[in-house]
């Protein structure tokens, strides 16, 4: 017999412990994958963790704060998905490229 | 305000310099400004007052109070022939430059200016941070100068010029922010003048290198010693010399030089007076040194420029042997010493530029027997000869005669040594000059396609002025000593306790019935 | 006429000379140049004439006139003046320089008709004069030093005239930096001076010397003089500075006669017999140069037996009289020292004027092998040489006898002397005996060995006249001053030289009574020498010309080595100047530019190095800085969990 309970027993370390792997996998991702595109989706990926970790904060503090600054953070990421994809587009058209390696302009 | 004038005047200048429209009578204005900075710079003969020791037309303005830092400028014998020596040379190298600088002549000329300004400022000012400025300003237009219109390995040389000035000044910052705090310590306000340093007792421990004052003096030392530059800091000297411009050349030993051996006479020696005293010795070991290596390897260079630069070292090492002989005589010789090497080296570079405008070449072995083509250049070149290596009735045998008289009456046995740089200097110089002027006509002199041209007015406008300079010094030193002699006699005698008395300008008559009364 | 205006004219007008043919120096006319130039000399001339006639009226002690222009340099307590002082023994020397210097200046304007410099080399001769009064009239050592640099420096223009060739520019610039030496030990001798007696005013020093001499090494008086006798052994060509004059023949021959032999190479005994209480006190110095002098006699004097280039014979020749002028003044016969200066600058003026002459008539030909039997061609020429030839062998009664003998004398007698001293100067006169006579035999006597295209003729007037007035004075002006033996003997002549000089100069210490018999022993023994020696010169050249060149065969190596000035030039280029310049040569390339300049790139080399390490962690990659952010902010929550 399936333990109803379990969606009871769900608590808030639950979410966060979901949150953490979420945003430690974008992290990764941001940090060693090459493609411009695919870093972008970390980010998202990292964003929406951090989303999750509001939802359940604001869930089990009973405040709506956590949940308005979802989507606040929804709006900004649609933004910079936006911009950076346009960036990405841009980039690729350029050089025919979306390696970030290949971009180091910077390096000193 | 006269000083502040003589200061400031020249930015303005180089401010109308950029803005001017008109670029074929640009030379012309820019001749006009110097020469009237030059006659401005005279007036002060008028007011100043030879018989006192003491800080003169002194201009002081609070600036930053909090650190006591103050607008101040003030003038004695010291750096009275030096300001003189700036603005004399001046119009002399916008003549001389009339056509070695062909672009960017707006520029050049604003560089002059400002340069002007930062030398100035360096000999008059009397509050640290003040004199820090421009000390530093003075390194810009020059790093420019050179370039921008310097020879083909200018960068180099620039970087390397810049590079080894800062080293020496950024410890000179240290050791002023130290100072200051030590006014404060002692006087309980903060102050950056020069005035409240010299009354700074500072702690000397005879023999140990890490003691206050020992470190303090090195720190100036070393910032001056590499401006001079003396032994073994003079490398970027032969570089810079040999990338400038002429005009660059002729500044840069004319004048630039002589804001090192300044500050050893005014800030180094009677600031730290025991250090200055117990290491006496080193200085005049690597100032016989440098005149003795200046010489040798001035020997053997294959390019004109390079030899008159290395002659520039062994100069300047006379300078060095007579400051630290602290006599009047030896002192009195390396003022006048600076002096000559301004108006004689300067007067060097000038005709070495001249015959490079000419044949752009300045390599010693292509030439020989311009003596034949061009006896006017010829005639020139051996008179400031003569002054370089201090043949009597020439300014630099009078410099150079009182530096080794008074070296002698302190150290002897430098001036043994030193007296070698006697003969060395007649063998470069002649060596030279036999090379280049003399013998059969050398593969650039005797072009027949490309006849050599003597000088033309505006080559002896240039160098007419250095001529009478050059016998005037010789003949009558007097005239100039007049000057200078109070406040040199008061450094040497109360040299272990100085103190610059700072004298109103209102009250000139009535202090000087004062010291008649005493 | 006021002393000052008397001394102004006598110095400035050289130099006013100096300046209208410096400006004028493009033009090529010899005479207007020539006149300019020969006008000012005389100017000068006529006023030492009348200063000299000034003196004479003064009354005996008080004979002198100090004249004084300006304070040159006055620091601390050194006060130098550009003060001038005429007394008995410059004037005597300002005599000798503007009228020997007039006759030479007249004997030029034909000897340098076809020269194109001949204005500039006017100028440079007028320049001399004027640096060479101010030397001798100089009231201090400073004010001296100025007229003894710039002698040097008109030497060295004058010896570079022909500057095109370039041995004649290096000529030139061995005299300058040879002097250049001496001059170095004579700015430390003043030193040395200055430090001791607090001025540099010779009546200030001379009275000042301490009465009872020093004989200490190290003193700064013997110092000081031994440093101011080398600035001499410079300028007046002794050993070991002599090298640069016989070069310095590569000049026009008039100026070999003036600076070379009569004025300026004599600065040294004249600064010495200056300063003659000085010297006096310091015994050591004075054997010094009295050793200096007469070696310099005897080597000079074996060099000249080998020459063949006329004017390098004279050059030896006056090498070798200046040394005997040491030995005087060495032996503190300083009287007799400026006695022979006097007949010298007569006789060796002459005998450079009359090379000068033959070298003239010869169209530039200096080597007497391809001379001879001048004699019938040059008639004036020969007779006025053979003067000059008597008098420098030192036959009496020619002025040479008298001034060469005083000197000899002393030498054995005076207390400061030694017969070592004689036995030099003896062997020295006897091979300039034969040297002469040799010089003699080849130029005028003998077969002619002139090459077929050359026809030798006799100078004109302009020439002749100052060789003519030169050899009257060489013949005569020994009579001022006769020895006291041959005085005696001629019913009490007096030495009119030493009797006018006698303010300036100290007799010689402790001299003991003359033994005439000695010194007639003597006198005849070195006269004797000198006459074998000539006679056996004229043997072997005029009689049998081929006996020298038996001769030198048989002690070749001998002749080799002594006809090559004994190596002394090379070994000067092997053991100085070529050591010099290759230690500066690696100097350079050594030291500063491959370790001083090194070292400082060590430096820019470690900072650059520290640099490049913390330059790898700004590699650019935006990934790595967000690795750094991530890592950093791990640690951060780390630290502070942990915590």
């Amino acid at each position: 017999m399936l333990n109803t309970d379990i969606f009871t027993q769900i608590g808030l370390n639950h979410y966060l412990f979901l949150s953490a792997i979420l945003f430690v996998i974008g992290m990764a991702g941001v940090l060693l994958r090459r493609n411009a595109i695919v870093l972008l989706m970390s980010i998202e990926l990292m964003l929406n963790a951090v989303n999750i970790s509001f939802v359940a904060f604001s869930k089990y503090s009973g405040k709506m704060e956590g949940q308005i600054m979802v989507f606040f953070v929804m709006t900004i990421a649609a933004a910079e998905a936006a911009v950076g994809l346009a960036l990405a587009v841009t980039i690729f058209k350029r050089f025919r490229e979306v390696n970030i390696r290949f971009f180091e302009h910077l390096k000193g | 305000m006269l000083l502040s004038s003589l200061v400031f005047l020249p930015i303005l200048f180089a401010l109308i310099m950029v803005v001017w429209p008109n670029k074929t009578t640009l030379r012309p204005l820019a001749l006009g400004l110097s020469l009237i900075q030059f006659a401005l710079s005279l007036t002060i003969f008028w007011k100043f007052d030879p018989s006192s020791s003491a800080l003169q037309l002194v201009e002081k303005y609070p600036w930053i109070e909090r650190f006591g830092v103050n607008y101040y400028l003030g003038i004695d014998g010291i750096s009275l022939w030096l300001v003189i020596l700036t603005t004399f040379l001046l119009p002399i190298i916008i003549v001389g430059s009339w056509q070695a600088i062909e672009d960017r002549v707006k520029g050049f000329h604003a560089a002059l200016f400002v340069l002007q300004t930062a030398m100035l400022g360096t000999f008059l000012a009397i509050d640290a941070i003040f004199f820090y400025i421009f000390w530093e300003l003075s390194l810009v237009p020059m790093y420019f100068m050179i370039g921008i219109w310097g020879g083909s390995r200018r960068i180099y040389a620039t970087i390397k010029f810049f590079i080894y000035t800062m080293v020496g000044s950024v410890l000179m910052l240290v050791a002023i922010i130290y100072m200051m705090f030590l006014t404060q310590e002692a006087f309980g306000t903060m102050s950056a003048s020069l005035i409240d340093f010299y009354r700074l007792d500072i702690p000397f421990i005879a023999g140990q290198f890490f003691s206050l004052q020992t470190l303090l003096f090195f720190a100036f030392a070393l910032a001056f010693a590499i401006k001079v530059p003396v032994w073994p800091f003079h490398t970027w000297l032969p570089d810079a010399h040999v990338e400038a411009p002429t005009p660059g050349s002729v500044i840069l030993a004319g004048v630039m030089l002589k804001m090192g051996t300044y500050g050893l006479m005014r800030w180094t020696i009677p600031l730290f007076p025991e250090a200055a005293e117990y290491w006496a010795w080193l200085f005049l070991l690597v100032a016989v040194v440098g005149i003795v290596y200046g010489a040798v390897v001035a020997m053997v260079q294959p390019d004109i420029k390079k030899l008159v630069a290395y002659s520039s070292v062994s100069h300047m090492g006379y300078i060095v042997l007579g400051l630290f002989a602290f006599n009047e005589t030896g002192m009195t010789g390396g003022l006048y010493q600076m002096l000559n090497h301004g108006i004689s080296t300067g007067a060097l570079f000038l005709l070495v530029g001249m015959i490079y405008e000419r044949t752009h070449s300045r390599e010693i072995s292509k030439y020989g027997g311009l003596a034949g083509v061009l006896p006017f250049f010829t005639i020139a070149f051996f008179i400031v000869t003569l002054s370089s290596i201090a043949v009597p009735l020439t300014n630099g045998f009078v410099g150079e005669f009182l530096i080794l008289l008074g070296t002698f009456q302190a150290n002897p046995g430098f001036a043994y040594v030193a007296v070698s740089g006697v003969v060395l200097g007649a063998v470069y110089m002649l060596w030279m000059f036999k090379r280049v002027f003399f013998g059969p006509k050398g593969e650039l002199v005797k072009d027949e396609s490309h006849p050599l041209h003597d000088l033309s007015p505006r080559e002896f406008a240039v160098l007419i002025p250095m001529g009478v300079m050059i016998f005037w010094m010789g003949l009558f030193p007097n005239h100039f000593f007049h000057w200078s002699n109070a406040s040199i006699k008061h450094l040497v005698e109360s040299r272990s306790n100085y103190i610059l008395t700072v004298k109103d300008t209102n009250t000139k008559t009535q202090s000087a019935a004062l010291v008649e009364g005493e | 006429m006021s002393h000052q205006l008397l001394i102004s004219t006598l110095i400035l007008s050289p130099l006013i000379g100096f300046l209208i043919n410096g400006l004028r120096y493009k033009r090529h006319s010899a005479n207007v140049a020539g006149g300019v130039a020969t006008a000012a000399a005389a100017i000068s001339f006529l006023s030492a004439i009348l200063i000299f006639m000034e003196l004479l009226a003064m009354p005996k002690e008080g004979r002198q006139i100090a004249v004084n222009f300006f304070e040159w340099m006055t620091v601390a307590s050194l006060k130098i003046n550009m003060g001038f002082l005429v007394d008995p023994l410059n004037v005597i020397m300002i005599l000798i320089i503007t009228g020997v210097g007039s006759l030479i200046h007249l004997f030029s304007v034909s000897y340098m008709h076809h020269d194109e410099g001949a204005a500039k080399y006017f100028a440079y001769l007028n320049l001399f004069l004027f640096n060479m009064l101010v030397l001798v009239l100089g009231d201090n050592l400073l004010v001296m030093f100025v007229g003894w640099e710039g002698v040097g420096l008109c030497s060295y223009l004058l010896i570079g005239f022909w500057f095109k060739d370039s041995d004649k520019a290096a000529a030139g610039m061995k005299a300058f930096v040879t002097n250049r030496v001496g001059d170095a030990a004579f700015l430390l001798g003043m030193f040395l001076l200055f430090v001791s007696f607090g001025t540099l005013n010779f009546q200030e020093i001379n009275n000042m010397v301490p009465a009872d001499p020093t004989f200490s090494w190290l003193s700064p008086l013997t110092l000081g003089t031994l440093f101011l006798f080398i600035g001499a052994t410079g300028k007046s060509a002794q050993i070991p500075l002599y090298v640069w004059l016989p070069d310095a023949m590569a000049g026009p021959t008039p100026v070999s006669a003036l600076i070379h032999a009569a004025t300026m190479v004599t600065a040294g005994v004249y600064m010495i017999i200056r300063l003659n209480p000085l010297f006096l006190h310091t015994p050591n110095t004075m054997l010094v140069i009295a050793i200096i002098g007469g070696l310099t006699a005897v080597m000079a004097a074996s060099i000249g037996l080998t020459q063949w280039d006329i004017k390098k014979v004279l050059a030896y020749s006056t090498v070798s009289q200046l040394g005997y002028m040491f030995l005087a003044v060495g032996v503190g016969a300083f009287t007799a020292g400026l006695f022979h200066l006097m007949t010298h600058a007569f006789f060796k003026a002459l005998m450079f004027l009359g090379s000068g002459s033959v070298i003239h008539a010869m169209h530039e030909e200096q080597d007497i092998r391809k001379m001879g039997g001048l004699k019938k061609h040059m008639p004036i020429t020969h007779f006025t040489f053979l003067i000059g030839w008597l008098a420098i062998i030192g036959m009496p009664p020619f002025s040479g006898f008298f001034s060469k003998d005083e000197i000899l004398w002393l030498s054995f007698h005076s207390p400061l002397g030694h017969p070592a001293l004689w036995a030099l100067g003896a062997v020295g006169a006897v091979m300039t005996a034969f040297y002469m006579t040799r010089l003699m035999a080849l130029t005028f006597w003998g077969k002619s060995r002139v090459p077929q295209d050359v026809h030798p003729h006799e100078s004109p007037a302009l020439m002749t006249i100052p060789l003519i007035v030169l050899a009257i004075l060489s013949a005569f002006a020994g009579w001022l001053g006769v020895p006291h033996v041959i005085g005696a003997a001629l019913g009490h002549l007096p030495n009119i030289l030493a009797e006018f000089l006698s303010l300036n100069i100290k007799p010689i210490p402790n001299l003991a009574e003359a033994n005439v018999t000695t010194e007639i022993i003597l006198m005849s023994v070195s006269v004797g020498f000198a006459l074998i020696s000539a006679a056996l010169a004229y043997h072997m050249y005029v009689r049998n010309p081929e006996l020298p060149g038996k001769f030198t065969e048989k002690v070749k190596g001998l002749h080799n080595f002594v006809y090559n000035k004994y190596f002394v030039d090379e070994a000067y280029e092997g053991s100085i100047i070529q050591p010099l310049v290759q230690t500066s040569k690696s100097i350079w390339f050594y030291v500063d530019v491959n370790f001083i300049d090194k070292a400082t790139y060590w430096i820019s080399d470690i900072i650059k190095g520290g640099g490049s390490l913390v330059r790898s962690l700004q590699n650019g990659n935006l990934q790595t800085y967000a690795m750094y952010v991530a890592i950093g902010l791990v640690m951060t929550l780390t630290f502070i969990l942990v915590r």
